[in-house]
Protein backbone atom coordinates (compact mmCIF):
# COMPACT_ATOMS: atom_id res chain seq x y z
CA UNK A 1 0.00 0.00 0.00
CA UNK A 2 1.15 3.60 -0.78
CA UNK A 3 -0.28 6.63 0.23
CA UNK A 4 -3.17 7.71 -1.63
CA UNK A 5 -2.22 11.13 -3.30
CA UNK A 6 -5.71 11.44 -4.40
CA UNK A 7 -6.81 11.61 -1.57
CA UNK A 8 -7.87 14.85 0.61
CA UNK A 9 -5.80 15.09 4.10
CA UNK A 10 -5.31 17.45 6.53
CA UNK A 11 -3.22 17.76 9.75
CA UNK A 12 -4.34 15.54 12.67
CA UNK A 13 -5.45 18.72 15.48
CA UNK A 14 -3.14 18.13 17.95
CA UNK A 15 -0.11 18.21 15.64
CA UNK A 16 1.74 21.37 15.50
CA UNK A 17 3.97 22.56 13.22
CA UNK A 18 7.47 24.76 14.12
CA UNK A 19 9.41 26.19 11.09
CA UNK A 20 13.05 25.35 10.73
CA UNK A 21 15.54 26.66 8.43
CA UNK A 22 15.53 23.57 6.88
CA UNK A 23 11.61 22.58 6.93
CA UNK A 24 9.81 21.92 10.09
CA UNK A 25 9.45 20.42 12.56
CA UNK A 26 5.68 18.44 13.70
CA UNK A 27 4.85 17.91 17.25
CA UNK A 28 1.93 15.50 18.31
CA UNK A 29 0.64 16.29 21.14
CA UNK A 30 -1.20 13.44 21.87
CA UNK A 31 1.27 10.77 20.74
CA UNK A 32 4.02 12.70 21.78
CA UNK A 33 5.43 12.13 18.34
CA UNK A 34 8.19 14.18 16.71
CA UNK A 35 8.91 14.50 13.20
CA UNK A 36 11.08 16.61 10.67
CA UNK A 37 10.26 17.78 7.90
CA UNK A 38 14.02 17.96 5.93
CA UNK A 39 12.61 20.28 3.11
CA UNK A 40 11.19 23.49 2.69
CA UNK A 41 9.27 22.11 -0.56
CA UNK A 42 7.61 18.88 1.75
CA UNK A 43 6.62 21.39 4.57
CA UNK A 44 4.72 23.98 2.33
CA UNK A 45 2.86 20.99 1.02
CA UNK A 46 1.70 19.78 4.02
CA UNK A 47 0.55 23.21 5.42
CA UNK A 48 -1.16 23.34 2.21
CA UNK A 49 -2.53 19.78 2.49
CA UNK A 50 -6.58 21.12 3.64
CA UNK A 51 -6.80 24.06 1.22
CA UNK A 52 -6.75 21.54 -2.14
CA UNK A 53 -9.08 18.45 -2.58
CA UNK A 54 -6.44 16.13 -3.24
CA UNK A 55 -2.44 16.05 -1.76
CA UNK A 56 -1.37 15.64 -5.42
CA UNK A 57 -3.06 19.44 -6.10
CA UNK A 58 -1.67 20.91 -2.70
CA UNK A 59 2.01 19.05 -3.63
CA UNK A 60 1.87 20.81 -7.20
CA UNK A 61 0.41 23.82 -5.65
CA UNK A 62 3.45 24.87 -3.84
CA UNK A 63 5.91 23.31 -7.01
CA UNK A 64 6.32 19.88 -6.29
CA UNK A 65 6.34 18.62 -9.82
CA UNK A 66 3.71 16.42 -11.20
CA UNK A 67 3.97 13.46 -11.34
CA UNK A 68 4.66 13.62 -7.66
CA UNK A 69 8.06 12.21 -6.80
CA UNK A 70 8.36 8.54 -5.01
CA UNK A 71 10.43 10.53 -2.19
CA UNK A 72 7.46 12.74 -1.39
CA UNK A 73 4.86 10.18 -1.58
CA UNK A 74 7.02 8.28 0.51
CA UNK A 75 7.24 11.23 3.11
CA UNK A 76 3.61 11.68 3.12
CA UNK A 77 2.79 8.09 3.72
CA UNK A 78 5.26 8.46 6.98
CA UNK A 79 3.67 11.25 8.33
CA UNK A 80 0.36 9.24 7.68
CA UNK A 81 1.16 6.04 9.52
CA UNK A 82 2.35 8.09 12.22
CA UNK A 83 -0.95 10.20 12.35
CA UNK A 84 0.84 13.21 11.72
CA UNK A 85 -1.75 13.50 8.55
CA UNK A 86 -5.43 12.07 8.38
CA UNK A 87 -7.73 11.93 5.91
CA UNK A 88 -10.64 14.51 6.00
CA UNK A 89 -13.95 14.75 3.86
CA UNK A 90 -13.23 15.80 0.64
CA UNK A 91 -15.05 19.85 0.19
CA UNK B 1 5.24 4.34 22.16
CA UNK B 2 6.84 3.17 19.66
CA UNK B 3 9.75 3.60 17.01
CA UNK B 4 12.22 6.06 18.04
CA UNK B 5 15.09 6.15 16.20
CA UNK B 6 16.40 8.91 13.56
CA UNK B 7 15.22 7.54 9.81
CA UNK B 8 17.94 8.68 7.60
CA UNK B 9 17.01 6.30 4.31
CA UNK B 10 14.77 9.21 2.30
CA UNK B 11 16.37 11.16 -0.38
CA UNK B 12 16.23 15.19 -0.50
CA UNK B 13 13.69 16.56 -2.71
CA UNK B 14 15.34 19.85 -3.50
CA UNK B 15 18.44 18.09 -4.21
CA UNK B 16 17.06 15.31 -6.53
CA UNK B 17 20.01 12.94 -6.80
CA UNK B 18 22.18 13.56 -4.40
CA UNK B 19 21.40 12.34 -0.46
CA UNK B 20 18.90 14.56 1.80
CA UNK B 21 21.11 16.28 4.30
CA UNK B 22 21.24 14.17 7.80
CA UNK B 23 19.54 15.09 10.69
CA UNK B 24 22.50 15.38 12.23
CA UNK B 25 24.03 17.95 10.65
CA UNK B 26 20.93 20.19 10.16
CA UNK B 27 21.18 20.04 14.07
CA UNK B 28 24.40 21.07 14.35
CA UNK B 29 23.86 24.22 12.68
CA UNK B 30 21.40 24.82 15.52
CA UNK B 31 17.52 25.58 15.61
CA UNK B 32 14.91 28.47 16.16
CA UNK B 33 14.13 27.05 19.02
CA UNK B 34 15.37 24.35 21.52
CA UNK B 35 13.93 20.74 20.68
CA UNK B 36 13.72 20.37 24.77
CA UNK B 37 15.42 21.87 27.30
CA UNK B 38 16.59 20.77 31.07
CA UNK B 39 14.94 23.54 33.53
CA UNK B 40 16.63 23.31 37.08
CA UNK B 41 13.74 24.92 39.75
CA UNK B 42 15.59 24.74 42.57
CA UNK B 43 19.36 23.94 43.73
CA UNK B 44 18.27 23.41 46.99
CA UNK B 45 18.02 19.13 47.48
CA UNK B 46 17.53 16.78 50.53
CA UNK B 47 20.11 15.01 49.70
CA UNK B 48 23.89 15.38 48.75
CA UNK B 49 24.87 13.19 46.22
CA UNK B 50 28.83 12.79 45.01
CA UNK B 51 28.39 13.02 41.30
CA UNK B 52 25.23 16.52 41.89
CA UNK B 53 25.95 18.06 38.61
CA UNK B 54 24.88 20.75 39.79
CA UNK B 55 26.60 21.10 43.27
CA UNK B 56 23.17 21.19 44.85
CA UNK B 57 22.00 21.18 48.64
CA UNK B 58 21.10 25.06 49.36
CA UNK B 59 18.67 26.57 47.85
CA UNK B 60 19.66 30.75 45.97
CA UNK B 61 17.68 33.42 47.77
CA UNK B 62 18.06 34.96 44.17
CA UNK B 63 15.86 31.75 42.37
CA UNK B 64 13.15 32.84 39.63
CA UNK B 65 9.73 33.94 41.85
CA UNK B 66 6.54 32.25 40.42
CA UNK B 67 5.70 34.66 38.40
CA UNK B 68 9.21 34.59 36.37
CA UNK B 69 8.78 30.82 36.06
CA UNK B 70 5.14 31.39 34.24
CA UNK B 71 7.12 34.11 32.15
CA UNK B 72 9.67 31.17 31.02
CA UNK B 73 7.00 28.70 30.50
CA UNK B 74 5.04 31.48 28.42
CA UNK B 75 8.13 32.22 25.78
CA UNK B 76 8.39 28.35 25.65
CA UNK B 77 4.97 28.32 24.47
CA UNK B 78 5.35 30.95 22.15
CA UNK B 79 9.13 29.20 21.03
CA UNK B 80 7.32 26.05 20.23
CA UNK B 81 9.23 23.77 22.74
CA UNK B 82 7.25 21.27 23.67
CA UNK B 83 8.76 19.53 26.77
CA UNK B 84 11.30 20.44 29.34
CA UNK B 85 13.19 18.10 31.90
CA UNK B 86 12.39 19.66 35.11
CA UNK B 87 15.24 18.98 37.68
CA UNK B 88 17.20 20.58 40.33
CA UNK B 89 18.42 20.32 42.93
CA UNK B 90 15.36 18.47 44.44
CA UNK B 91 12.56 19.98 42.37
CA UNK B 92 9.73 19.42 44.58
CA UNK B 93 10.63 20.64 47.43
CA UNK B 94 9.78 24.21 46.09
CA UNK B 95 6.63 25.17 47.26
CA UNK B 96 5.11 26.23 44.02
CA UNK B 97 6.34 23.05 41.89
CA UNK B 98 2.71 21.45 40.86
CA UNK B 99 1.49 25.14 40.43
CA UNK B 100 4.70 25.49 38.42
CA UNK B 101 4.24 22.52 36.19
CA UNK B 102 0.49 22.76 35.99
CA UNK B 103 0.63 26.03 34.11
CA UNK B 104 3.68 24.30 31.61
CA UNK B 105 1.04 21.75 31.06
CA UNK B 106 -2.06 24.38 30.55
CA UNK B 107 0.47 25.92 28.48
CA UNK B 108 1.67 22.76 26.06
CA UNK B 109 4.49 22.91 27.28
CA UNK B 110 4.84 18.91 28.71
CA UNK B 111 6.97 18.11 31.99
CA UNK B 112 9.20 15.53 32.94
CA UNK B 113 10.82 15.69 36.39
CA UNK B 114 13.37 14.18 38.38
CA UNK B 115 13.28 13.47 41.76
CA UNK B 116 15.13 11.51 44.60
CA UNK B 117 11.26 10.54 45.62
CA UNK B 118 11.14 12.13 48.70
CA UNK B 119 7.82 14.15 47.93
CA UNK B 120 6.06 11.24 46.65
CA UNK B 121 3.23 10.27 48.46
CA UNK B 122 0.25 7.98 47.51
CA UNK B 123 -1.53 10.99 46.57
CA UNK B 124 1.04 12.83 44.57
CA UNK B 125 1.25 9.07 42.75
CA UNK B 126 -2.48 9.09 41.98
CA UNK B 127 -2.25 12.58 40.56
CA UNK B 128 0.28 11.80 38.25
CA UNK B 129 -0.98 8.49 37.16
CA UNK B 130 -3.42 10.80 36.12
CA UNK B 131 -2.23 12.71 33.80
CA UNK B 132 -1.61 12.56 29.93
CA UNK B 133 1.82 15.09 30.43
CA UNK B 134 3.18 14.89 33.60
CA UNK B 135 6.13 11.96 33.40
CA UNK B 136 8.25 11.69 36.50
CA UNK B 137 12.06 10.22 36.84
CA UNK B 138 13.44 8.77 39.77
CA UNK B 139 16.41 8.88 40.24
CA UNK B 140 18.73 5.71 41.73
CA UNK B 141 22.68 5.14 40.90
CA UNK B 142 22.46 1.54 42.82
CA UNK B 143 20.25 -2.04 42.20
CA UNK B 144 21.31 -2.48 46.06
CA UNK B 145 21.13 0.32 48.90
CA UNK B 146 24.55 -0.10 49.60
CA UNK B 147 25.80 0.76 46.13
CA UNK B 148 23.25 3.69 45.88
CA UNK B 149 23.89 5.26 49.33
CA UNK B 150 27.43 5.59 48.83
CA UNK B 151 26.92 7.77 46.14
CA UNK B 152 23.44 9.32 47.02
CA UNK B 153 23.51 9.02 50.75
CA UNK B 154 21.67 7.21 53.89
CA UNK B 155 18.27 6.14 53.45
CA UNK B 156 17.99 7.34 49.57
CA UNK B 157 17.68 4.26 48.39
CA UNK B 158 14.80 3.25 50.69
CA UNK B 159 13.07 7.00 49.70
CA UNK B 160 13.05 5.78 46.02
CA UNK B 161 12.16 2.69 46.45
CA UNK B 162 9.04 4.00 48.28
CA UNK B 163 8.56 6.15 45.75
CA UNK B 164 8.68 3.73 42.95
CA UNK B 165 5.93 1.76 45.41
CA UNK B 166 3.67 4.63 45.35
CA UNK B 167 3.89 5.36 41.83
CA UNK B 168 3.09 1.48 40.78
CA UNK B 169 0.24 0.89 43.37
CA UNK B 170 -1.31 4.48 42.01
CA UNK B 171 -1.33 2.54 38.31
CA UNK B 172 1.72 4.65 37.06
CA UNK B 173 3.31 2.58 34.73
CA UNK B 174 6.27 3.92 32.04
CA UNK B 175 7.89 5.94 34.73
CA UNK B 176 11.60 5.84 34.65
CA UNK B 177 14.38 4.78 36.51
CA UNK B 178 17.28 6.87 35.72
CA UNK B 179 20.59 5.28 36.67
CA UNK B 180 24.01 6.93 35.89
CA UNK B 181 25.98 4.60 35.07
CA UNK B 182 29.51 4.34 37.43
CA UNK B 183 32.10 1.78 38.04
CA UNK B 184 30.64 0.18 40.90
CA UNK B 185 26.95 -0.01 39.04
CA UNK B 186 28.03 -1.16 36.10
CA UNK B 187 27.60 -4.91 37.13
CA UNK B 188 23.87 -3.78 38.35
CA UNK B 189 22.85 -3.16 34.86
CA UNK B 190 20.58 -7.02 34.78
CA UNK B 191 19.07 -5.69 38.01
CA UNK B 192 18.46 -2.64 37.43
CA UNK B 193 16.72 -3.97 34.33
CA UNK B 194 14.42 -6.69 36.40
CA UNK B 195 13.98 -3.66 38.91
CA UNK B 196 12.16 -1.52 36.16
CA UNK B 197 10.59 -4.48 34.92
CA UNK B 198 8.96 -5.06 38.71
CA UNK B 199 7.50 -2.03 38.28
CA UNK B 200 6.63 -1.53 34.71
CA UNK B 201 8.85 1.47 34.30
CA UNK B 202 11.78 2.03 32.35
CA UNK B 203 15.33 2.47 32.46
CA UNK B 204 16.92 5.01 31.92
CA UNK B 205 20.84 4.63 32.08
CA UNK B 206 23.41 8.02 31.48
CA UNK B 207 26.55 8.90 31.36
CA UNK B 208 28.75 10.23 34.47
CA UNK B 209 29.87 13.90 33.85
CA UNK B 210 33.09 15.50 35.99
CA UNK B 211 30.88 17.97 36.48
CA UNK B 212 29.66 19.86 39.61
CA UNK B 213 30.39 18.20 42.60
CA UNK B 214 31.20 15.11 40.01
CA UNK B 215 34.49 16.73 39.10
CA UNK B 216 35.51 15.73 42.83
CA UNK B 217 34.26 12.37 42.64
CA UNK B 218 35.03 11.27 39.19
CA UNK B 219 38.21 9.73 39.60
CA UNK B 220 36.22 7.34 41.67
CA UNK B 221 33.25 6.44 39.76
CA UNK B 222 33.64 6.84 36.21
CA UNK B 223 33.77 3.60 34.80
CA UNK B 224 37.12 1.78 34.13
CA UNK B 225 37.85 0.63 30.20
CA UNK B 226 36.79 -2.86 31.02
CA UNK B 227 33.62 -1.83 32.10
CA UNK B 228 32.87 0.88 29.47
CA UNK B 229 33.56 -2.23 27.21
CA UNK B 230 30.85 -4.11 29.26
CA UNK B 231 28.14 -1.50 29.57
CA UNK B 232 28.67 -1.01 25.61
CA UNK B 233 28.00 -4.69 24.99
CA UNK B 234 24.73 -4.48 27.22
CA UNK B 235 23.44 -1.09 25.53
CA UNK B 236 23.45 -2.96 22.29
CA UNK B 237 22.05 -5.79 23.53
CA UNK B 238 19.12 -4.05 24.93
CA UNK B 239 18.68 -1.15 22.82
CA UNK B 240 18.17 -3.80 19.56
CA UNK B 241 15.40 -6.16 18.74
CA UNK B 242 15.95 -9.30 17.04
CA UNK B 243 15.41 -7.90 13.80
CA UNK B 244 18.42 -5.68 14.42
CA UNK B 245 15.97 -2.48 14.56
CA UNK B 246 16.45 -0.51 17.77
CA UNK B 247 13.74 -0.66 20.34
CA UNK B 248 13.14 1.29 23.45
CA UNK B 249 12.84 -0.07 26.88
CA UNK B 250 16.36 1.16 28.07
CA UNK B 251 16.94 4.88 27.17
CA UNK B 252 20.12 6.22 27.03
CA UNK B 253 19.52 9.92 26.97
CA UNK B 254 21.94 9.75 23.78
CA UNK B 255 25.01 9.94 26.10
CA UNK B 256 26.98 7.56 25.05
CA UNK B 257 27.73 8.39 21.66
CA UNK B 258 31.60 7.90 22.42
CA UNK B 259 31.12 4.35 22.96
CA UNK B 260 29.92 4.38 19.18
CA UNK B 261 33.69 3.96 18.80
CA UNK B 262 33.40 0.19 19.68
CA UNK B 263 31.39 -0.48 16.76
CA UNK B 264 27.69 0.18 15.89
CA UNK B 265 26.18 3.62 16.77
CA UNK B 266 23.48 3.58 19.21
CA UNK B 267 20.25 4.59 18.90
CA UNK B 268 20.54 8.11 18.82
CA UNK B 269 21.25 11.54 17.74
CA UNK B 270 24.71 10.75 18.33
CA UNK B 271 25.64 14.26 18.53
CA UNK B 272 26.52 17.10 21.34
CA UNK B 273 23.01 18.63 21.23
CA UNK B 274 24.89 21.61 23.45
CA UNK B 275 23.26 25.09 22.47
CA UNK B 276 22.28 23.77 18.99
CA UNK B 277 19.15 21.61 20.36
CA UNK B 278 19.32 21.57 23.97
CA UNK B 279 20.59 23.58 26.73
CA UNK B 280 20.16 23.99 30.34
CA UNK B 281 18.05 26.93 32.66
CA UNK B 282 19.04 27.36 35.89
CA UNK B 283 17.66 27.91 38.82
CA UNK B 284 18.36 31.77 39.46
CA UNK B 285 17.67 31.71 35.24
CA UNK B 286 20.85 31.52 33.76
CA UNK B 287 20.99 29.58 30.40
CA UNK B 288 24.07 27.07 29.74
CA UNK B 289 24.76 25.53 26.87
CA UNK B 290 23.92 21.91 28.43
CA UNK B 291 22.92 20.46 31.42
CA UNK B 292 26.80 19.53 32.26
CA UNK B 293 28.67 22.86 31.94
CA UNK B 294 27.43 24.84 34.55
CA UNK B 295 30.49 27.01 34.56
CA UNK B 296 31.09 30.91 33.14
CA UNK B 297 32.62 29.85 30.12
CA UNK B 298 29.37 27.77 28.93
CA UNK B 299 27.20 30.69 29.95
CA UNK B 300 25.01 32.30 27.25
CA UNK B 301 22.94 34.22 29.65
CA UNK B 302 19.69 34.72 31.39
CA UNK B 303 16.27 34.68 31.14
CA UNK B 304 15.91 38.06 32.89
CA UNK B 305 17.88 39.36 30.62
CA UNK B 306 16.14 41.84 28.12
CA UNK B 307 14.67 40.01 25.22
CA UNK B 308 14.53 36.73 27.58
CA UNK B 309 15.33 33.22 27.17
CA UNK B 310 14.44 33.90 23.29
CA UNK B 311 16.91 36.13 22.94
CA UNK B 312 19.36 34.50 24.60
CA UNK B 313 18.65 31.09 22.58
CA UNK B 314 18.52 33.51 19.24
CA UNK B 315 21.46 35.74 19.89
CA UNK B 316 23.71 34.60 22.03
CA UNK B 317 27.60 34.81 21.06
CA UNK B 318 28.10 31.60 22.80
CA UNK B 319 25.81 29.75 21.22
CA UNK B 320 26.22 31.12 17.69
CA UNK B 321 29.96 29.59 18.41
CA UNK B 322 28.50 26.08 19.14
CA UNK B 323 26.79 26.28 16.37
CA UNK B 324 29.39 26.24 14.09
CA UNK B 325 30.08 22.97 12.52
CA UNK B 326 32.80 21.45 14.89
CA UNK B 327 36.42 20.63 13.66
CA UNK B 328 37.54 16.87 15.39
CA UNK B 329 40.68 19.01 15.69
CA UNK B 330 43.48 16.13 17.27
CA UNK B 331 40.40 13.81 16.43
CA UNK B 332 39.72 13.93 12.61
CA UNK B 333 42.29 11.57 11.79
CA UNK B 334 40.71 8.84 13.94
CA UNK B 335 38.52 6.51 12.22
CA UNK B 336 35.96 6.99 14.74
CA UNK B 337 35.59 10.35 14.41
CA UNK B 338 32.06 10.28 12.28
CA UNK B 339 30.49 8.59 15.24
CA UNK B 340 31.69 9.83 18.39
CA UNK B 341 32.45 13.07 17.13
CA UNK B 342 34.90 13.73 19.97
CA UNK B 343 32.40 13.00 22.65
CA UNK B 344 31.57 15.09 25.23
CA UNK B 345 32.14 19.12 25.94
CA UNK B 346 31.27 18.53 29.17
CA UNK B 347 33.85 16.20 30.47
CA UNK B 348 36.66 17.27 28.25
CA UNK B 349 36.61 20.79 29.92
CA UNK B 350 36.20 19.65 33.28
CA UNK B 351 38.88 17.06 33.18
CA UNK B 352 41.71 19.65 31.58
CA UNK B 353 41.28 18.79 27.85
CA UNK B 354 40.98 20.58 24.82
CA UNK B 355 37.50 20.73 23.58
CA UNK B 356 38.33 19.76 19.91
CA UNK B 357 40.77 16.76 21.51
CA UNK B 358 39.33 13.39 22.50
CA UNK B 359 36.98 12.73 25.42
CA UNK B 360 38.19 11.54 28.60
CA UNK B 361 37.43 8.26 28.44
CA UNK B 362 37.85 7.96 24.45
CA UNK B 363 37.59 4.10 23.74
CA UNK B 364 40.62 3.91 21.36
CA UNK B 365 42.65 5.26 24.74
CA UNK B 366 43.49 8.85 23.07
CA UNK B 367 41.56 10.72 26.17
CA UNK B 368 44.15 8.42 28.67
CA UNK B 369 47.14 9.56 26.75
CA UNK B 370 45.95 13.11 26.54
CA UNK B 371 45.55 13.11 30.40
CA UNK B 372 48.53 11.36 31.05
CA UNK B 373 50.40 14.49 29.19
CA UNK B 374 49.03 17.12 31.06
CA UNK B 375 51.75 18.85 33.50
CA UNK B 376 51.45 20.51 36.68
CA UNK B 377 50.66 23.98 35.24
CA UNK B 378 47.94 22.43 32.85
CA UNK B 379 46.41 20.20 35.75
CA UNK B 380 46.68 23.54 37.85
CA UNK B 381 44.27 25.03 34.95
CA UNK B 382 41.65 22.54 34.93
CA UNK B 383 38.43 24.51 35.35
CA UNK B 384 36.79 24.27 37.95
CA UNK B 385 32.89 24.42 38.76
CA UNK B 386 32.24 28.02 39.57
CA UNK B 387 29.66 27.37 42.05
CA UNK B 388 28.97 25.38 45.11
CA UNK B 389 25.12 24.97 46.78
CA UNK B 390 26.60 22.28 48.57
CA UNK B 391 25.21 21.41 52.10
CA UNK B 392 27.74 23.13 54.64
CA UNK B 393 28.14 20.03 56.54
CA UNK B 394 29.00 16.92 53.81
CA UNK B 395 28.62 13.58 54.76
CA UNK B 396 32.11 11.90 55.03
CA UNK B 397 33.45 9.24 52.31
CA UNK B 398 33.27 5.77 53.15
CA UNK B 399 34.51 3.04 51.45
CA UNK B 400 32.75 1.36 48.94
CA UNK B 401 31.28 -1.77 50.16
CA UNK B 402 31.32 -4.05 46.64
CA UNK B 403 33.03 -6.00 44.25
CA UNK B 404 33.14 -4.92 40.83
CA UNK B 405 31.67 -7.73 38.80
CA UNK B 406 30.75 -8.21 35.64
CA UNK B 407 27.02 -8.51 33.96
CA UNK B 408 25.98 -12.21 34.04
CA UNK B 409 24.79 -13.11 30.70
CA UNK B 410 21.65 -12.31 29.39
CA UNK B 411 19.27 -15.44 29.36
CA UNK B 412 16.66 -13.53 27.35
CA UNK B 413 17.84 -11.11 24.58
CA UNK B 414 16.23 -7.86 26.19
CA UNK B 415 14.67 -5.71 23.44
CA UNK B 416 14.75 -2.04 24.14
CA UNK B 417 15.96 1.15 22.44
CA UNK B 418 17.74 4.45 23.61
CA UNK B 419 15.98 7.57 23.75
CA UNK B 420 17.56 10.50 22.02
CA UNK B 421 18.31 12.58 24.61
CA UNK B 422 17.82 16.15 23.16
CA UNK B 423 14.70 14.48 22.49
CA UNK B 424 14.05 12.51 25.64
CA UNK B 425 9.88 11.29 25.46
CA UNK B 426 9.60 11.95 22.29
CA UNK B 427 9.63 9.45 19.33
CA UNK B 428 11.38 11.00 16.57
CA UNK B 429 11.02 10.02 13.14
CA UNK B 430 12.46 12.02 9.91
CA UNK B 431 9.75 12.25 7.16
CA UNK B 432 11.48 13.87 4.82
Amino acid sequence: MGFDLDAAWRLHTQVAVRPEPFGALLYHFGTRRLSFLKDPLLTDAVRSLPDHATARAACVAVGVPDPVPADVAGALETLAQTGMIVRRDPS
Amino acid sequence: MSGTTVTEDRPGLATAGSPAPKLVDLFEQGLQSPICLTWELTYACNLSCVHCLSSSGRRDPRELSTAECFAVIDELQKMQVFYVNIGGGEPTVRPDFWEIVDYATAHQVGVKFSTNGVKITPEVAARLAASDYVDVQISLDGATADVNDHVRGPGSYATAVRAMEYLAAAGMTGFKISVVATRHNIGQLDTFKALADRYSATLRITRLRPSGRGADSWDDLHPLPGQQRELYDWLVANTTGPDGAPVDTVLTGDSFFHLAAYGDALPGLNLCGAGRVVCLIDPVGDVYACPFAIHDSFRAGNVRDTGGFTGVWRTSDLFADLRIPQKGGACTSCSAYGTCRGGCMAAKFFTGLPLDGPDPECVKGYGQTALAALDAADLAAVPKPDQDHSHRTTRAARPVPVTIGRTAPMSTRAVSACEDDPLAGFSLRSAG
